[in-house]
């Protein structure tokens, strides 16, 4: 037991492994957030008027509204005045090859293991397009061209702001809209940059789309905006990941994505999470309020979550399926880990609209060390939902004493045809699992990984596969020693 | 809102002096001080999460009165569960009837005793534990039961005392205007001792009244106490029940909880494990029809290690009923060795009806078993089909299907009267079902 101990007091002193932050100078606007501040990002982002309209408008509806009090969460309030709200690395005019960008970010993504030479080189091999986010802005967008060719646009919602104005305009705020919620409204207001996807009809997008997030430079609340559409018949598997340097001050993380999934579209997005948690009084590390929405709007459409959410002091999110579409489906895999003093409270809504609408929620927590871990979850069958079908379930494991998880999920239920099932169970590590494992020669640490690898094992086999590796990898580091 | 307050202030006002208790200055002080507890919260809005799918304007909107004085013509038959032998207490519009009372010379070491003479008997006893279960700054119902509580019953049962008969007690409205009754409940179950309490409500008439209850359970060190409540209210009372039960060492408590009747109930139930070993097993069932509303918000606290808790509870909605269950189980840190399990399943039976359940676990400690499930359907057609192909008609296959599937719970219970009673209730609320068990029974 003192052994363990030791380990896992080795553990949480561990330096974090991604921390480190890359020195380049940075075009910052000073801290604070008014109507000024919003222009000035307008302005440096040469965006349209009505866009402009729309962000003021979203910023005078946030000043109204309040954050949230109902999660099972300990937040310090945020000071919304001290965050700066743009930052850009400074690039000139912006580079046309790889050879152009600036090589201390090229070193910062060599740092991660995802180098952008490597992605084109091993093009062919990975199929795998990254639209990498530094901070804010778009550095480089990768494989282009054979997107293009597909018919398929992948670039920066900023940039989609000035070429394809009109898909824009029509999708943006559609599936989640300004006033959705606090930190959502914030996002309308300030958003600088994020992924726009459009899937044109019937176009199997040729190689999954990949985003990688940063967050750099000091004080910088990083507001993303992704946008997806799937049109008629399409299909796109997207993958973000996620991971940031050692700060001190807490950084605000607030984002909103969409997803429209139009007549037997598809879209897969997957997430790996693992930015910064912070030290093991939870000093530091990122907060992740996001909102992320998928509209199934046509008839046989598809849209499946998956999440595997290792990292930031405080998570609250909740990817959500709107199954409008008679015979749509939505899925939801999620693995959501709290050691240290992380706080997670995180689930999805399944709202069933359509007939013969189906929806999966598989959701696996883990908490050890000071960890809290909440389910919060809603199933919502409406009157004409006929013939509607859930299946949820959600486990907890527990490592360590002083740990904690949590379940609500909400089941509202207007329709006598609906199926609607929950299961939930919280145990931990079983000492018979361990004995076994150890009595065969297996390290007590090994043994609780692959006991771990096997409790979210559902939902890594729903990530592709780079990610699923990956996935498996942040679990067993996170995990190293964290059982007593 | 502030009319309602003003209101019951005025009933305060009006009957203090007749109050049970009345001139007892710590009860005098309890009731002054939940009396500005209720006119700060009110009655529980839309916006509280306890309240989110309960709305209570309707209560709000009428004046209720307190009855001024004891109905002796209450044409109701007692003789609920046929000639079951027990101690009975019977409360007529929230007041206690002496008359249509059996109470069977209880005597020690058990005593049973209605609210006014326990005041005047064993103030000090109850001084002690009045109130100290019962959280009165929990929402506006604890804190205006607290305030005109006028009447109710007061069960001791002595160390290792095993009475033979069950406890009933038995709550009759007249409807004979818009009444309120605010009822307590203290139940002081002995180390070692044994005993079965009984709360039924019934109405005479359909009228509108309302009944708010709070009742107080504790179960000393090895104890043992069964709990029943049936719920029979007319279809357009309001009843607001809180049953707060706190366990000491290697008790053990076990609730029934039917609910029938009226067109808005509301329990809470709330088990507090205060000590080792202690084990609970809470069952309910909720059959609603028209615009019945019920609620149910269950809360296990394991406050301590090695405490074992079960829950079941099954609803049956019809009409344009609703029925909203919300079971906590809270597993505080250091509670190890903590097993807890919760079932909830919803038969939803027409296009109208709507359930909103919400199982929830709050866990602190890893050395534990939890797990809830929760389930909301129809019948299975399979189940149906296998009926018919033995020669029954759909209707007779989903009738009896129905009723298997509240008997579940029904079938759980000792006291055998209580059971057929409730067999016969069943029977009688499920159209096209005569004699269900001899139609299970092949017959």
């Amino acid at each position: 037991m003192s052994a363990d101990n030791q380990e896992v007091r080795e553990l949480a002193q561990k330096e974090y492994e991604h921390g480190f932050v890359t020195d380049i100078q940075a075009d910052t606007l000073p801290p604070g957030l008014d109507e000024d501040v919003i222009r000035a990002i307008s302005a440096k982002k040469n965006e349209p008027q009505w866009m402009l309209e729309w962000r003021l408008d979203a910023y005078e509806k946030w000043l109204k509204m309040t954050p949230p009090q109902w999660p099972h969460l300990r937040i310090q309030p945020i000071d919304y005045q001290a965050i700066s709200y743009y930052s850009a690395p400074r690039q000139g005019d912006g580079p046309k090859s790889l050879d152009e960008v600036d090589p201390k970010l090229l070193e910062t993504y060599n740092k991660l293991g995802i180098p952008l030479e490597e992605q084109k080189m091993l093009a062919g091999v990975t199929d795998m397009a990254v639209d990498a986010v530094f901070d804010s802005v778009s550095v480089k967008t990768t494989f282009t061209r054979q997107l293009e060719e597909a018919g398929v646009i992948f670039c920066s919602i900023s940039e989609a702001m000035h070429k394809h104005p009109a898909l824009v305009q029509q999708y943006l705020g559609t599936v989640v809209p300004k006033t959705d919620n606090y930190y959502a409204a914030l996002n309308c207001a300030v958003f600088t940059d994020g992924s726009f996807v459009y899937i044109p009809k019937g176009t199997r997008c040729p190689m999954e789309l990949s985003t990688y997030f940063r967050i750099n430079a000091q004080n910088t609340g990083q507001f993303e905006r992704t946008l997806i559409i799937a049109d008629e018949g399409s299909h796109v598997s997207y993958l973000e990941g996620c991971t940031a340097p050692i700060r001190d001050e807490n950084q605000l993380h607030a984002a909103v994505v969409e997803l429209v999934a139009m007549e037997n579209a598809e879209i897969k997005y997957s997430t790996v999470q693992n930015w910064y948690p912070g030290d093991e009084t939870g000093k530091g590390g990122i907060y992740n309020f996001v909102t992320k929405r998928a509209e199934c709007r046509g008839d046989h459409s598809r849209v499946s979550w998956t999440q595997v959410e290792t990292g930031s002091s405080i998570t609250w999110k909740y990817p959500s399926c709107v199954l409008k579409g008679d015979n749509s489906v939505g899925e939801f895999y999620s693995v959501a880990l709290s050691s240290l003093a992380q706080q997670a409270d995180t689930g999805t809504k399944m709202i069933h609209l359509g007939r013969n609408t189906s929806s999966t929620i598989v959701s696996k927590g883990i908490s050890a060390m000071k960890g809290q871990n909440a389910y919060r979850g809603l199933v919502q069958v409406n009157k004409n939902a006929e013939n509607a079908r859930n299946y949820t379930q959600c486990d907890s494991l527990l490592l360590g004493d002083t740990c904690g998880a949590h379940t609500f999920p909400y089941m509202e239920v207007k329709n006598p045809t609906a199926r609607v099932e929950h299961e939930a169970t919280t145990s931990r590590i079983g000492e018979d699992q361990l004995f076994y494992c150890r009595q065969r020669g297996i390290s007590e640490e090994d043994a609780v990984s692959m006991i771990v690898n096997g409790f979210c094992k559902e939902v890594f086999r729903e990530l592709p596969m780079e990610f699923a590796v990956e996935a498996q990898k942040l679990l067993s580091v996170s995990l190293e020693g964290a059982v007593g | 809102m502030n009319n309602i307050i003003e209101h019951y202030r005025g009933e305060h006002a009006a009957t203090k002096d007749r109050l049970p208790g009345a001139g007892l200055d710590w009860l005098d002080t309890s009731r002054d001080a939940a009396l500005t507890i209720f006119g700060e919260k009110g009655f529980p809005a839309r916006g509280m999460e306890d309240w989110k799918y309960t709305n209570v304007r309707p209560i709000e909107k009428r004046p209720f009165r307190l009855a001024r004085e004891t109905a002796s013509d209450a044409a109701i038959d007692t003789r609920l569960c046929g000639d079951m032998a027990c101690h009975r207490i019977v409360f007529v519009d929230g007041r206690y009837s002496r008359h249509l009372s059996e109470p069977g010379n209880p005597s020690a070491p058990i005593t049973v005793k209605d609210l006014h003479t326990a005041l005047l008997e064993d103030a000090d006893t109850l001084e002690a534990h009045l109130g100290k279960i019962a959280d009165v700054s929990r929402n506006g119902f604890s804190a205006l039961n607290m305030a005109l509580m006028n009447d109710g019953a007061c069960i001791s049962i002595a160390d290792n005392a095993v009475p033979e008969r069950p406890i009933h007690l038995m709550f009759l409205s007249s409807g004979k205007e818009e009444i309120t009754s605010q009822t307590r409940i203290l139940v002081m179950a002995g180390a070692g001792s044994q005993a079965t309490i009984i709360e039924s409500y019934h109405s005479a008439t359909g009228n509108v009244y309302f009944n708010n209850i709070t009742t107080e359970i504790r179960v000393a060190a090895d104890a043992s106490v069964e709990h029943y409540k049936l719920q029979h209210e007319s279809n357009k009372a309001f009843h607001i029940a809180t049953l707060h039960v706190e366990q000491a060492r290697d008790s053990t408590f076990t609730s029934f909880s039917v609910s029938m009747g009226a067109q808005l109930a509301r329990n809470d139930i709330n088990i507090w494990m205060n000590d080792e070993g202690a084990n609970c097993d809470l069952y309910g069932l909720y059959m609603a029809d028209g615009r019945q509303h019920t609620d149910f918000h269950t809360r296990i606290d394991h406050a301590s290690p090695h405490c074992n808790s079960r829950e079941i509870y099954k609803g049956i909605l019809d009409g344009h009923a609703r029925a909203v269950f919300n079971g906590q189980v809270h597993i505080h840190p250091d509670a190890q060795k903590s097993a807890a399990e919760q079932t909830n399943n919803n038969l939803l039976l027409s296009r109208n009806a709507e359930v909103d359940t919400k199982p929830q676990l709050e866990i602190h400690a890893d050395d534990v078993t939890a797990s809830h499930g929760a389930t909301i359907g129809q019948l299975d057609d399979n189940m149906i089909f296998y009926l018919r192909s033995r020669g029954l008609d759909y209707h007779t296959a989903h009738a009896l299907l129905v009723y298997g599937f509240a008997h579940d719970i029904v079938e759980k219970m000792t006291i055998e009267p209580l059971r057929h009673h409730l067999q016969a209730t069943l029977a009688g609320r499920i159209p096209g079902l005569d004699r269900p068990h001899e139609l299970a029974s092949g017959g």
